[in-house]
């Protein structure tokens, strides 16, 4: 039984020591976003691989979000510039199977993000919303 | 599916914290039959010494080889669990924590139905991943025995003198031209009535007396990066030169501001109203009978609880909700300096409630009987201040006497101002601490974890976290102190084995993750036939930059491989039905 209208599915992919204690602050404030959203933590955005996106998005997944380390990755001083060649590389490989590279959103959530997070599923759950009208 | 492992999950209310808003009976029942699973139980607090045992009991009984807690978020107690794994004799890697409180009961207290199927989705995934976790050891790595403090106050000073006991090499940052912080220029203080500004120049001298302490005065932090056991640290002092640190920890002790009346809030602003760090400007270093701008004060009203236990309105948009701790202490304490001096002075101290714990509350007692008069005034009604042709009027409801109005003449109104967080933008977004609702620093865990941050190697000192009295400031600051100590003084940090591997079968040495990773974690070695990457484990950090890169799928990080993961995936993606 389902609680309320079927919204989209997102996974986010947070990372450890930055998005994920920015996204535990949104629940620490009890701040509301959609059940819909699941996380699954890595170390860093520079990690992720383009075939887990398109494996999600086939699973059933409607958009995947990754939540960065941004500016303040304790890793890579040039973290973003390489999560977004990797944007770049899942958008390619998402066109090839015939997924709108709109599924695929990136931010970087710093560790005191909450309110940014939550507005990032607000709008990206609205978005993909609009994808299935078309 | 036959795993051939044997995994337990446990699902944790958290006294309600989880169970008031995910059904956690159904979440242990909707896993129980996933692969793999032998044991899938609740517990009411599986942090508990007694679910614990109850947990290590399952472990052994069972012969566990994987393990799942869904609890609180993984920075509380991950490694509470993993220890405990240990204990049961499961290798901690093979342990897996699931955030289903900050990431699931929390976020989504509006919607049960919902929270709960999202539950049973994380932990299966969690199942997911125990299932194809495998035994890990620990990575050893040095650290520097080097500790930046920021901030001179009496906090930070107190914090680097006992880490320099400890052996440690300590830089100070204090930003201020003159180190000492509030309290260097006070006179008498509760509840020992020791001189701030005496301790402050002990403490001063002690530490110029350190050969292993430095201290930076007008110095600023303008960059930041590395890493618990080594950080590299650039401060910007006298403007101008800039020093390079390398540091294992830092202790934050940046102390607070004192809250600056709005202009006409109780009259501020007004000749003869003034905040109780100003009053102690003055009064502190005067002998004999009490005066103002030259004149004997011959009344003076107290007024408590100023800008501290603030309720939103129009005129105060953004309230300090808390308690300040500290302020009925020093007030009452104040009342006694006031009655130990010459003349007639009458005092009158207008309170809400009086918080003078502890031991203060012999101060406050001490006040009382020796003179000095308390009125309670309603939370909704606080006293005005008005100035009359007669000088200064106080009109105060007096709470216990019915609520009946008294005006007191006053040559001087003083206003016991509470703690606000210290404004340090450049600071703040270079360390990056989460900032708690009242916009101090936050503590990982207020009982657990009170004085480490989400920042490995970081720790709280003092007053930066939340209004705190000197000796709780002094007493945090110890605290941080010996975190950093107990970190650096080993010498090594085991850092997680969550490192990069190599699959020897898939690689074909096409150098692009040597080119990829920014440490210089990989070789090429010979292997058999063929050439092949390798890790140096010691200069791996795991973040996993290599992974994506390589053309041939033959990297991974241990614990995120691509199996783990992409089981994951499969896990929270399957249909949840529940009745």
């Amino acid at each position: 039984m389902k609680s309320k209208e079927p919204q989209p599915k997102i996974l986010v992919f947070s990372t450890n020591s930055i998005s994920d204690p920015g996204i535990d602050l949104a629940g620490s404030a009890h701040m509301h976003y959609s059940t819909e959203v699941q996380i699954i933590p890595l170390p860093c955005s520079s990690g992720v691989k383009p075939s887990w996106i398109v494996h999600a998005i086939k699973q059933g997944f409607d958009g995947v979000f990754i939540a960065g380390c941004g500016g303040d990755c304790s890793f890579l001083a040039d973290c973003t510039p390489r999560t977004s060649a990797l944007i770049k590389k899942a958008q390619d490989l998402m066109k090839e199977n015939d997924i709108s590279p709109k599924r695929l959103k990136m931010s970087g959530i710093c560790s005191v993000c909450a309110d940014n997070f939550v507005a990032h599923m607000n709008n990206f759950q609205k978005d993909l919303s609009k994808l299935e009208e078309k | 599916m036959a795993t051939g492992r044997k995994i337990g999950v446990f699902i944790c209310h958290c006294g309600g914290n989880i169970s008031d808003y995910v059904d956690v009976k159904a979440v242990a029942a909707a896993v129980a039959n996933e692969p793999g699973v032998v044991v899938s139980k609740n517990h009411m607090f599986t942090c508990s010494d007694a679910a614990q045992q109850e947990m290590i009991d399952d472990i052994e009984g069972l012969e566990l080889d994987g393990l799942v807690i869904a609890s609180c978020s993984p920075k509380l107690h991950m490694f509470t669990f993993r220890d405990m794994a240990e204990r049961g004799g499961i290798n901690k890697y093979q342990y897996v924590h699931v955030n289903l409180r900050e990431q699931c009961s929390w976020a989504h207290t509006n919607d049960k139905v919902g929270a709960t199927e999202k539950g049973i989705a994380l932990v299966r995934a969690g199942i997911a991943k125990a299932s194809l976790s495998v035994p890990l050891t620990a990575l050893r790595v040095d650290t520097i025995p080097k500790v930046l403090v920021i901030g001179a106050g009496i906090s930070g000073l107190r914090g680097a003198l006992a880490l320099s006991d400890m052996g440690l090499s300590v830089f100070i940052a204090e930003k201020e031209k003159e180190a000492g912080g509030t309290v260097k220029n006070w006179g008498r203080m509760a509840p020992d009535d020791q001189h701030g500004s005496a301790i402050v120049k002990s403490l001063l001298d002690e530490v110029k007396m350190r050969e292993n302490i430095m201290l930076y005065t007008d110095a600023e932090m303008i960059e930041k990066s590395g890493y618990i056991g080594d950080f590299k640290v650039t401060l910007r002092v006298g403007g101008k030169e800039a020093v390079q640190l390398q540091v294992g920890a830092m202790l934050i002790a940046t102390g607070f501001d004192s809250y600056e009346p709005q202009e006409g809030e109780f009259g501020f602003g007004l000749d003869g109203v003034v905040t109780l760090p100003q009053f102690r400007d003055f009064a502190d270093h005067q002998e004999g009978e009490l005066t103002y701008n030259g004149k004997p004060v011959k009344n003076v009203v107290f007024v408590y609880c100023v800008g501290s236990r603030q309720k939103k309105s129009e005129a105060c948009p953004e309230p300090n909700q808390y308690c300040s701790r500290y302020c009925c202490n020093a007030g009452t304490h104040m009342a006694v300096c006031l009655e130990d001096r010459p003349g007639d002075l009458n005092q009158y101290h207008l309170y809400r409630d009086i918080r003078t714990y502890g031991h203060n509350e012999t101060i406050y007692e001490e006040a009382r009987t020796r003179g000095a008069v308390f009125m309670r005034y309603p939370d909704a009604e606080a006293p005005t201040v008005a100035n009359t042709a007669d000088g200064l009027v106080v009109t105060v409801k007096d709470k216990l006497m019915g609520g009946e109005e008294v005006e007191i003449q006053a040559d001087l109104v003083v206003l016991i101002t509470g703690m606000v967080p210290k404004k340090n933008p450049t600071l703040m977004n270079l360390l990056k601490l989460p900032i708690s609702k009242d916009g101090f620093l936050n503590e990982l865990h207020i009982k657990l974890r009170p004085v480490e941050t989400v920042i490995d190697g970081v720790f709280l000192a003092g007053a930066a976290q939340s209004p705190k009295t000197m000796a709780e400031s002094v007493g945090a600051s110890l605290a941080a102190v010996s975190k950093a100590g107990g970190l650096l003084m080993k010498g090594y940090v085991d850092l997680e084995p969550l490192i990069a591997r190599v699959d020897t079968d898939k690689c074909l040495w096409c150098d692009e993750c040597l080119k990829a990773c920014p440490y210089g974690a990989i070789e090429k070695i010979n292997f058999g036939e063929k050439e092949v990457a390798f890790v140096v484990k010691s200069l791996c950090k795991g973040e996993g930059a290599c992974v994506p890169i390589c053309p041939h799928d033959a990297l991974d990080i241990e614990g995120y491989t691509d199996q783990q993961i992409t089981a994951m995936i499969d896990a929270c993606s399957k249909e949840v039905v529940t009745a």
